[in-house]
């Protein structure tokens, strides 16, 4: 289980825990049991229990992972000033309690599809920090070997759809997703996660509301973050209560910041989603950056807001407290710890920038799975062309 | 979680991506309607600005609606100032629902609104694509005469810089193709100015397609230019360079490569006009077969894909209309047939590049010999 779950992610972290410690902690799996900081509020469903079970070596690893996600993010920042990632760059930090407890409470066979915020979500699936930095600078051994860039993400063998570019699109992908699932009987299940800013997409409801009629295994998952780019949820939404907003379809409200409640609430999701169809979950999370690089962040809300919710509420922070608190590790074992992780962002970084860039003959491939030998052209067509496999 | 109101923000003009591309001034040659050097010199964004404050301005009927139009000063800060200026019953920030919108800024033009709809990019019009083409280009028809539709829908079209395959499409053949649409593209801020205050006077649904990397570039501008009663012809193109070998006909940002090009072209002895289309819908085919009547031979330039494009409705017009005077068989660069990737050297090869156009114009030029 949590070990196992540790090693299918080695990809992205490269040494085990015991060489971090004196004591070897990575195989002490010695249950434990962490309250949730808040309890969870519920339309049309009993809430689970506050008391999450949980293990040594999950919390531990709960911090590794978070605090790579962070760090990984922090260097895309700087590669985006850099100028050597282009286009658009969508930041997670700050978010990283959502996507590490989802990972906790569920398998590869269950499948999660987001927008364009994926970074993180691609990691937590198991790919690697140089897959991700080699995409994001289009490289030919990113993760979409350079065509997809930051929002195109993909891992399927993880059951990882994407990175979507188009607001809201992702939600009725990931119900249709969830039809596979239940069509083949998989017993597993879809979440499809969005912000608060796409929930007032007509496409979410209708796509809500053929899942609730077909039963079909969908979570949505709402990263509500308060803004959508620059509009506060106030402005765009007439209800803020978006785990009600499915109306008929139960929803669970859970405080995004705190990995434990994450995952509480997507194990609960998932046994509620495989016996009784869709379900909402609204993650009150927060995202550092601004919308993208291009938004400083600063223009709809105060510096104040922003250091107030890092100071209070930061997901990491909090996974550290914990930490201590059970004395798995000391302060020094942890900023040890995040040395090493800065040290593993960046050889992958460096690693990433000595990848080529793809061949050019890339530009014509994977344009259809069968092409039947269908001529494709360049800019100037007598000059280039080529016939798609 | 209360933003900042009410406080005026100071933002960069156009904090994307594009704007950390340098400014190009454009190489125009033109020697009409530009003022002596000395002149005044704008931006395209400012001359969009510009153009709709004016025109809210004049006719109270006209309201802004858009996502981030108000309060952030506009995504690519087109509609900046315009919040405070006239206060949020003219300009209306919208949730992220496009298809919502955009069909009560058409229900809003049935009733004799005016309404300008900004899509962020025209990538999102997708989303709305059924009430531009069936509840807006088709309603005059459908209704003989009752129902007219004066909207105008607005935003960055095509490519933009490493935007990848959902965010750098080219709409001009799709909307274009549609009866009941009239579909603009400016390069210039000239055209800006002058084409946007006639789209939003014009009591007929408009598609005006802007480019985000033009938005930053700096275009000398008259003093006909600058007044607010200026207005350009919608269906009418403009010949930014004459030239007697050969005709580039383009649109938007590829207006300054086809002028680029023209410069090449010229050392190496080969004179090329270049017609810059300015509107889509109605073409002006009457000036583009006029020009390859007087040239003989025709490269047609776009951004978009290829097949059943902007160019291939131009070369059918020559064929069809001037098929005795080619000396050449019509020469076609656009995009590439593929959906665009992210990694540069592959946008690169994506997009039509000035080496191409003079490549074509040049075996245009020497296929008769």
């Amino acid at each position: 289980m949590a070990l196992s779950r540790l090693s299918s992610r080695s990809k992205g972290i490269s040494r085990p825990l015991s060489a971090a410690f004196s004591r070897s902690i990575s195989t002490d799996t010695t249950p434990i049991t962490i309250e949730t900081s808040l309890p969870f509020t519920a339309h049309l469903c009993d809430p689970p229990s506050r008391s999450v079970e949980s293990s040594t070596q999950e919390l531990l690893s709960f911090f590794r992972t978070m605090a790579l996600m962070r760090r990984m993010e922090i260097a895309a920042d700087s590669l985006y000033k850099a100028k050597l990632i282009r286009g658009f760059c969508h930041l997670y930090d700050g978010q990283e309690a959502v996507a590490i407890g989802m990972e906790a409470a569920i398998t590869k066979k269950d499948a999660i599809i987001t927008a364009y915020r994926d970074h993180c979500i691609f990691l937590g699936r198991g790919g690697s920090l140089y897959e991700v930095f080699a995409e994001l600078m289009g490289r030919q051994d990113g993760c979409s070997k350079g065509k997809g860039g930051s929002m195109h993400f993909y891992k399927k063998d993880s059951s990882f759809y994407g990175g979507h570019g188009i607001v809201g699109a992702q939600v009725p992908l990931g119900c249709g997703i969830a039809f596979a699932q239940k069509y083949s009987k998989e017993e597993a299940v879809t979440f499809a996660m969005y912000g608060d800013g796409a929930a007032n997409q007509g496409q979410l409801f209708e796509a809500l509301n053929i899942s609730a009629l077909w039963d079909l295994p969908s979570i949505l998952v709402c990263e509500n973050n308060h803004y959508g780019m620059g509009t506060a949820e106030w402005r765009a939404a007439k209800s803020p209560s978006y785990y009600k907003r499915g109306d008929y379809v139960p929803g669970l409200k859970v405080d995004g910041m705190d990995a434990f409640a994450v995952k509480q609430a997507c194990k609960f999701a998932k046994e509620h989603a495989l016996k009784n169809g869709p379900i909402i979950l609204e993650m009150d999370t927060y995202r550092y950056h601004g919308h993208s690089m291009s938004d400083p962040g600063s223009t709809y809300r105060t510096r104040d807001e922003i250091s107030g919710v890092r100071q209070e509420r930061d997901p990491i922070e909090r996974i550290k407290k914990l930490v201590l608190s059970h004395d798995l590790a000391t302060e020094k074992e942890l900023k040890d710890m995040e040395k090493e992780i800065r040290k593993e962002v960046d050889d992958a970084i460096a690693k990433a920038k000595d990848c080529p860039m793809p061949e050019p003959s890339e530009l014509f491939t994977n344009v259809y799975v069968k092409g039947f030998g269908t001529e494709s052209f360049g800019a100037d067509r007598k000059e280039v062309k080529a016939a798609l496999p | 979680m209360w933003g900042i109101l009410g406080r005026r923000a100071v933002v960069n003009g156009g904090i994307s991506a594009s704007s950390l591309r340098s400014r190009v001034r454009s190489s125009s040659v033109s020697a009409r309607s530009y003022a002596a050097a000395g002149s005044k010199e704008m931006t395209v964004r400012d001359a969009l600005n510009s153009a709709i404050d004016e025109e809210m301005s004049a006719d109270p009927k006209v309201f802004v609606m858009g996502e981030e139009v108000g309060q952030y000063q506009g995504a690519y800060k087109i509609t900046k100032g315009l919040l405070e200026k006239y206060g949020p019953e003219r300009v209306y920030d919208t949730p992220i629902t496009e298809a919502g919108f955009t069909g009560i800024g058409v229900g809003a033009a049935y009733a004799g609104l005016k309404p300008v709809v900004e899509f962020m990019t025209f990538n999102f019009s997708m989303q709305a694509i059924d009430h531009i083409i069936n509840s807006a280009a088709k309603s005059n028809y459908m209704s003989a005469g009752q129902i007219n539709v004066p909207i105008v829908f607005r935003g960055p079209n095509g490519a933009a810089a490493g935007v990848g395959a959902q965010h750098s499409q080219c709409y001009a053949a799709w909307y274009a193709s549609v009866p009941g649409l009239k579909v603009l593209a400016p390069y210039s801020a000239e055209d800006a100015r002058g084409l946007l205050k006639a789209a939003i006077r014009d009591p007929d649904p408009v598609v005006f397609l802007e480019n985000e990397l033009l938005y930053g570039e700096s275009f000398p501008i008259s003093e006909e230019a600058l007044d607010s009663s200026f207005c350009l012809p919608i269906g009418k193109a403009k010949i930014e360079r004459e030239g007697k070998d050969v005709t580039i006909t383009t649109f938007s940002k590829m207006v300054g490569f086809a002028l680029k090009a023209a410069e090449k072209l010229a050392e190496e002895g080969i004179s090329a006009e270049v017609i810059n289309l300015r509107s889509i819908r109605p073409l002006d085919r009457a000036t583009i077969n006029a020009s390859v009547r007087k040239t003989s031979r025709l490269v047609t330039v776009e951004e978009g894909f290829p097949q059943h494009g902007v160019c291939a409705e131009i070369c059918a017009s020559v064929v069809e209309e001037s098929f005795s005077y080619l000396d050449a068989p019509v020469e076609r660069i656009a995009g590439a047939d593929v959906p665009m990737p992210y990694a540069a050297n592959l946008e690169r090869l994506a997009l039509p590049q000035v080496e191409d156009i003079v490549r074509a114009a040049k075996r245009a030029c020497f296929r008769s010999k």
